[in-house]
């Protein structure tokens, strides 16, 4: 079994301290690990459920924009991140577990260790509240 | 193959009557085979070594896990470089945008020291690794970055069935003593599961290690559960703690062994002691 790299172990620990929601992925898009603050968002638990496949998880969010469209992927900050390998930044509505709409935003970043190889990328998700300006 | 601690405190080098048990010299051990013989490390403990053993070896390799002075502080100092043609290669991490050898140039130069790397009469060879695979001889030998500040490798040393892993410098978790459950999250993991030997970081006491977190070293809860997950034979407790007092490390053990009952030994790395696995 090959262990993960550095640079992703010390995200986990670092998420692992924050109170803002995080989630790591590998270059596929797989779900490697979520915080506790993301548990709220996904409504699962990571000890629970583990690491999932991007198929299983992307499919838990129905992205929109202000009007109600649904996003096409290639506009989520964590799929440009995955496919360009840059950070990128961006704002949409999505479903709350209680039924609410709500806008959130999202900061994602590549994660390319000192091998220089692109091993995941991280999106810390923020919830907007309706003073925010984004 | 056989392995000879030449070196085992951390930090800095200590004459102090309380280390002489196990050693006052940094970071420095020697594995060798019938045909070759590798270096780990370059502390002062670097300085013991009997160079008659290599007159009649092509090649000299050293093999660096990091640039902190306490693994390297012997290499200016190491003959073997002064000597005209002899091919000696040294392998270790470069940095993210600067290379191994200038960085070992800052040492190399003047003020720090007078001989730049240029200079120096040997045919030297520097070999930037990072996670890597390579030969040396009949050793086969894999790298892996661990945690630690700055660009650090852990080595795992395979001859023949044998394999020695070699990390001595190294937080698996920051901030907390209880590895991840999962292995694969666990840094150094790979290199040292099944290990024959593992040779590791061992700097700070359960007690002592919430007062040092970040620094870069051990508790000994991490290295025995590391040790444990990974099912090794043997761990060698290493890069002893200069602020420890020989019969502390001694105590320390005793602790271990009633506490944990771990299956498999665990022994204080001492300098001048040679092992044939
Ligand atoms: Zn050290
Ligand atoms: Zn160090």
């Amino acid at each position: 079994m090959a262990g993960s790299e550095i640079e992703i172990i010390l995200s986990r620990q670092l998420a692992d301290c924050l109170s803002v929601p995080v989630f790591i992925v590998d270059p596929k898009g797989n779900l490697l690990f979520y915080n506790e603050p993301a548990e709220e968002i996904l409504g699962k638990k990571y000890e629970d459920t583990g690491e999932m496949p991007v198929s299983e998880w992307s499919t838990m969010f129905t992205p929109k924009d202000k009007e109600g469209n649904l996003l096409p992927p290639e506009q989520l900050p964590l799929v440009k991140t995955l496919s360009q390998q840059k950070p990128a930044h961006g704002s949409f509505w999505i479903k709350s577990l209680n039924g609410q709409d709500y806008e959130i935003s999202v900061t994602a970043y590549p994660i390319i260790g000192r091998s220089k190889v692109f091993t995941g990328a991280v999106a810390i998700f923020w919830m907007n509240s309706d003073q925010d300006e984004v | 193959m056989k392995f000879k601690f030449l070196g085992t405190r951390g930090s800095y080098p200590s004459q102090k009557e309380e280390h002489l048990s196990y050693g006052g010299n940094t970071s420095c051990v020697e594995l060798s085979n019938h045909q070759h013989r590798l270096i780990l490390d370059a502390g002062t403990g670097i300085l013991g070594l009997d160079f008659e053993l290599y007159a009649n070896l092509p090649r000299i390799d050293i093999l660096l896990t990091h640039l902190h002075m306490d693994h390297i502080q012997g290499l200016a100092f190491f003959k073997p470089l002064f000597k005209k043609n002899l091919e000696v290669h040294i392998w270790g991490p470069g940095g993210t945008s600067n290379s191994l050898r200038s960085h070992l140039n800052r040492y190399f130069s003047p003020p720090l020291f007078p001989v730049p790397i240029r200079e120096l009469p040997c045919q030297l060879h520097i070999h930037e690794i990072s996670n890597s695979t390579f030969t040396i001889g009949a050793f086969e030998i894999t790298t892996a970055f661990v945690i630690h500040p700055g660009p650090t490798l852990g080595y795992r040393i395979k001859n023949g069935a044998k394999v020695i892993t070699y990390i001595p410098d190294h937080e698996p978790m920051v901030g907390s003593q209880k590895l991840y459950n999962k292995d694969k999250w666990v840094s150094g993991f790979s290199l040292c599961k099944n290990a024959d030997v593992l040779i590791h970081d061992s700097m700070y006491t359960k007690e002592e290690y919430p007062s040092k977190i970040g620094w870069g070293h051990s508790s000994t809860e991490h290295v025995i559960q590391l040790a444990r997950r990974a099912g090794v034979k043997q761990l060698f407790l290493f890069h002893h703690n200069p602020e420890y007092p020989d019969n502390f490390l001694e105590q320390r053990l005793d602790r271990i062994r009633q506490n944990h009952h771990e299956p498999y030994d665990i022994l204080l790395a001492t300098q001048g002691m040679e092992y044939e696995l």
